[in-house]
């Protein structure tokens, strides 16, 4: 271990190594009803050769941070007071940026050329008109005295340093021609073409998958590692702060709530937030019993910042009169480990000692109680297709067809929930929307068991004859947004059902409605307001009151939280648990989050490319996966631990994308990415889905021979095993 | 555990400000467009009572003042006494041209709620008073402020009353047109297939058509028979003809992007049928986008009734609009020696422009994309 390069930066640098220093900024937007206050006194280091993560809900002015580095702050937001003191090597004097003038040469020569900075969505990033190439050329060119053709050189040395295969191809792409990961790697190599000392990235795989997720990471601080920049890091996912960090500064309403190493931070978290924040996360930590630790409430509007402590209307800890008062002190402990809290303050007395002292990896996942398997089917899916055509040309003839289902054999039980997961673009949301008979498949049997135990294939329903099905199978969409009508009512958005399907009407209608709220924690009196006055959460509980007002039996919920921040997402987990337990409900849980899964669902099925390749008992399949792709999965995701993350481990996730879903390859059709592909029976024979245990079967040739998932338990990743 | 706990910020207040109030809140700021609001609200207020405001109705006549210019206001007469002073006309001997001269010794004096011709306001009030006027009803000379025309009718009364049916033409000719292209535009964004390229083709054909010349033919085939109001409809109709398809297309395209939304979805599931999903669901989120191309197409509307009307196929005299009192400045004749005729076009221009800052503001206040600009 003593060799491991990364070992050497777990230690603390002196000051001289420190780049970036901002000191009390303060950055506000002028808003119509008032000014919100959204970063309030941040102090923050960013040193050479170190990654500073950034972590918080969002809300908690996380990226007007970032931005505010460069000036780059929406036009009604503005730097009120404070320094941003930058040098791009440590033998330059400090520059205070925040002082400089937005259009200066002198900020500009700062922005990409010593700074360079991603962002969250890649192709919105990328201009659409312009090449790779010609995009790349630009930059290079703003910040160095280089003609054309030596600007197309580096930009070409570029892309291949940021692991884009072919370049000189590449560089005559058009963003729009590559997937999201490819695009974010072209924004890395933008922001890395002047070989900036520090490199910004506001969320950037936020909106990637986890494979995606994992090979950007590895990429981030592999560049980061050759180059020996600084990194500031913005995230909301502490599972990628155990990834990558060396430093976290874990923000709260504007302020910094905990600051100090990663390990630290992880293993002996100070602010309750922050211990908060650690034990929300579904799965890795380990939930106690059936329920998810949660923190009250949510992020309030930095409009309505309390008096004292940021935080104190959600702490556990906090003590009347003094927290919310009086602002905390900024309490210090080794290694440069500060927090803001009262709980530290000698002059409070003894510190109250919080309960369990050790968040991470402490906690073990007891045996969650799985439903008994005996529970009867209530959809069978026999060979299920849906297919959309690819139409072309003026007189749209269709050219082909995107199988976005393409044979897929599954038994949804009573009483249980049934977690799907995959990439995006494998077909599991069509898969979803198919059963729940808002897509016509293209052929297959979906056998759906009524209440009375008679059967009906849903398959070969027309519309009229599918609405007697709607009430017992429920969707619960993914963006509480834009699924609730912005111009009804909760009553009406709640009721509509019950009117639609004359189940109830008049004042029946509204008692069901007022019932249902309170089931899932909203209040009754609030029907008659209308959505845009509640949060995220808030509006995800709306959203599953539609779906369970009529008492259905199967609910399908398409990513039910991963519109959410981490301590509501674990709210609505623990609701939809409590749901399922008390109405008796089936869930088919569409997620891309296996944490998730693994926490809600008692069987899991694994898609790629229209096909199951994997299915089987939760802790099985989390335990001993028995398809390479699920084991590809289950490795990708970020585990929020620092030590357990064994950063070689990226090193074999595989780099391409998914191939084209209109015509997948011949064969089993992971081999194209497959770490275990041996021979031409995987080029050739496409493998069915077969048992390969009790209760567990696998879509791979060679499913018993292969030793999967043994590494993840010797690296104590499962989140079984305690690290302490 | 039935009961899930209420998270802590359900007490907060809800936000404060209904859309309607944050449009408006964004309208306001947007200061000509409230210019323009103020305009048009002045030019609608005058119109609508016209006959008050108006000092003579729109048929008086003294032949004898034909192509009589504005009369000057003089308010003072040793005192607080507004009045103005008669014409005498005398023909050029050499040129014919009619000379006007003030004749001080005729003296009107005028006064604000003085009684003239009766009238029936709205159709539904009878009275006598008008807003201003000579004190005397029955003066020796009229006071025409803005002039007279051919015919010596007060310029200034008929304006008021050709504003009137100019813009209320536009207005029925937009509601035609309104109704005409949302339900089009629905059944085409809701149905779509082969029901919404036909409609769409059916849309572009009439799109293709030069509009003047569509008009012009189908005005001209109207009977000449036909009565003031019945001509007046068949005008309307015949504008609405051509005005539907772009907010056809624009129904469509919001129903095109609408149609994805996660809340149409839901509707569906939640068993909402077709018509229902339109009009309860989809609707009304962009009914104020609708309000905005409305407005934007009322002066265009207004702009091809007068068009009309000047060339001599619109609205026929005795029916008084703002174009149908251009059609007497048509003459550059008439225009040099009588410029006041023109006098309706300042008006019409100021009506079309101050349409449409409205309809820019508001479209400005609804986008969502400008939401959040201080």
């Amino acid at each position: 271990m003593t060799l491991d390069p990364s070992a050497e930066r777990l230690e603390p640098k002196a000051e001289s190594d420190v780049l970036l220093r901002i000191r009390d900024l303060r950055t506000h937007f002028a808003s119509s009803d008032g000014v919100v206050r959204a970063v309030e006194g941040v102090d923050l280091d960013v040193r050479k050769g170190r990654t500073l993560c950034v972590v918080g809900e969002s809300g908690c002015g996380k990226s007007a941070t970032a931005l505010s580095v460069l000036q780059l702050v929406a036009p009604a937001g503005r730097i009120v007071s404070g320094t941003v003191e930058w040098r791009p090597d440590t033998a330059a004097p400090f520059v205070d940026l925040a002082s400089v003038a937005p259009r200066s040469d002198a900020l500009r020569r700062v922005r990409g050329g010593e700074i360079g900075m991603i962002f969250q969505e890649p192709s919105a990033s990328l201009s659409p008109m312009y090449t790779v190439g010609q995009q790349l050329v630009e930059a290079i060119r703003l910040h160095r005295p280089v003609d054309e053709g030596q600007a197309r050189n580096v930009a070409i040395a570029k892309l291949q340093q940021v692991g884009i295969p072919d370049p000189q191809r590449r560089m005559e792409s058009y963003p729009f021609e590559m997937s999201g990961g490819m695009c974010q790697r072209v924004m890395i190599s933008i922001a890395l073409s002047c070989n900036p000392a520090l490199l910004i990235a506001d969320e950037p795989t936020t909106s990637l998958d986890v494979t995606t997720q994992a090979r950007i990471l590895g990429l981030l601080e592999r560049l980061r590692d050759e180059s020996g920049m600084a990194m500031l890091f913005i995230t909301h996912d502490l599972g990628v702060v155990a990834e990558i960090a060396d430093d976290v500064v874990v923000m709260y309403l504007g302020t910094v709530a905990e600051r100090g190493r990663v390990d630290d931070v992880f293993y002996d978290p100070k602010h309750p937030y922050t211990r908060a924040l650690l034990r929300s996360i579904p799965g890795a930590v380990g939930a106690v019993g059936d329920r998810l630790p949660t923190i009250e409430g949510a992020v309030p509007h930095a409009l309505h910042r309390p008096a004292g402590c940021p935080f104190v209307a959600r702490c556990a800890h906090a003590i009347p009169g003094l927290c919310d008062t009086i602002a905390p002190p900024v309490a210090t402990f080794a290694d440069g480990h500060e927090t803001a809290c009262h709980l530290y303050d000698a002059a409070v007395g003894p510190a109250p000692g919080p309960p369990d002292h050790h968040v991470v990896g402490v906690a073990v996942a007891g045996p969650r109680s799985r439903r008994a398997p005996d529970a009867p089917p209530i959809m069978r899916v026999r060979d299920l297709a849906t297919h959309f055509p690819v139409r072309h040309g003026f007189l749209n003839r269709t050219v082909g067809h995107v199988r976005a289902v393409d044979g897929v054999d599954l038994t949804i039980h009573a009483h249980q929930a049934l977690g799907l997961v995959g990439e995006s673009g494998c077909g599991k949301t069509t898969l979803g929307r198919s059963l729940a008979g808002m897509l016509e498949p293209t052929r297959g049997v979906i056998e759906y068991e009524c209440a009375d135990g008679s059967r009906v294939d849903i398959a070969q329903q027309n519309r009229r004859q599918l609405r007697r099905f709607r009430g017992e199978i429920r969707v619960i969409f993914q963006d509480p947004f834009s699924s609730l009508n912005p111009r009804m009512t909760v009553w009406q958005i709640v009721g509509e059902p019950l009117r639609n399907y004359r189940i109830a009407s008049g004042s029946e209608v509204e008692d069901r409605v007022s019932a249902m709220l309170t089931k899932v924690g909203l209040r009754p009196d609030h029907m008659s307001r209308y959505p845009h006055a509640f949060s995220g959460g808030e509006r995800q509980r709306i959203n599953i009151a539609r779906a369970l007002i009529t008492d259905p039996r199967l609910v399908v919920a398409d990513e039910p939280v991963s519109a959410l921040d981490v301590s509501v997402r674990a709210q609505i987990l623990n609701l939809l648990a409590d749901l399922k337990a008390d109405l008796d409900l089936a869930y088919l849980l569409i997620s891309h989050d296996m944490s998730v899964v693994e926490f809600l669902c008692d069987r899991v099925a694994v898609m790629y490319l229209g096909t199951l390749v994997e299915v089987g008992d939760t802790d099985a399949l989390f335990r001993a996966p028995r398809h390479p792709y699920t084991e590809l999965l289950l490795s990708a995701v970020p585990k929020p631990d620092p030590r357990a993350s064994d950063r070689a481990r990226r090193a074999k996730t595989v780099a391409d994308d998914l191939p084209d879903p209109s015509n997948p390859p011949p064969g089993c059709r992971f081999h194209t990415r497959c770490a275990y592909v041996r021979d031409a029976l995987c080029r050739t024979d496409a493998p069915l889905l077969r048992p390969t245990a009790e209760r567990h079967a696998s879509a791979c040739h060679y499913a018993e021979e292969l030793a999967l998932g043994q590494d993840r338990l010797a690296a104590g990743g499962a989140g079984v095993e305690p690290v302490r | 555990m039935l009961t899930a706990p209420v998270p802590a910020d359900n007490q907060r207040p809800p936000a404060a400000a209904s859309k309607r109030m944050l449009v408006w809140r964004r309208f306001t700021r947007h200061r000509l467009a409230v210019a323009g609001l103020a305009i048009t609200a002045l030019l609608a207020f005058v119109s609508l009572f016209g006959e008050f405001f108006a000092p003579y109705s729109a048929e008086y006549y003294r032949a004898d003042y034909a192509y009589a210019p504005p009369q000057r206001v003089r308010l003072l007469d040793g005192g607080w006494n507004p009045h103005a002073y008669g014409y005498t006309s005398t023909a050029d001997p050499e040129t014919f041209e009619v000379v006007w001269d003030v004749d001080t010794s005729v003296k009107i004096p005028l006064g604000f709620f003085v009684r003239g011709e009766s009238y029936e306001l709205l159709g539904l009030v009878e009275s006598d008073i008008h807003f201003f006027g000579p004190r005397d009803p029955d003066a020796a000379a009229p006071v025409y402020l803005l002039g007279a025309d051919r015919n010596g009718h007060d310029l200034l009364s008929r304006i008021i009353v050709g504003t009137r049916v100019s813009m209320s033409i536009g207005l029925v000719a937009v509601a035609l047109a309104f109704l005409l292209g949302v339900v089009v535009g629905s059944v085409s964004g809701a149905i779509g297939g082969w029901v919404d390229s036909l409609l769409q083709r059916i849309g572009e054909g009439v799109l293709s058509l030069p509009t003047l010349p569509l008009w012009l033919g189908l005005s001209a085939a109207l009977p000449p028979t036909w009565d003031p109001l019945k001509r007046y409809v068949a005008i309307s109709a015949i504008l609405a003809m051509t005005a539907w398809t772009t907010l056809a297309r624009a129904v469509r395209s919001r129903f095109l992007s609408l149609r994805e939304e996660d809340f149409v979805r839901a509707a569906y599931v939640d068993g909402a049928r077709l018509p229902r999903i339109v009009f309860r669901h989809m609707l009304p989120s962009f009914s104020s986008h609708l309000i905005a191309a409305l407005t934007l197409s009322v002066p265009a509307t207004v702009l091809a009734e007068t068009s009309l009307s000047f060339l001599g196929l619109g609205l026929q005299p005795p029916v008084v609009s703002l174009g149908v009192l251009l059609h007497d400045a048509e003459n550059i004749r008439v225009v040099t020696s009588a410029p006041w005729l023109l006098l309706p076009g300042v008006v019409l221009v100021a009506a079309v422009l101050a349409l449409n800052v409205v309809g820019d503001g508001l479209r400005d206040a609804v986008d969502p994309y400008q939401a959040g600009r201080p």
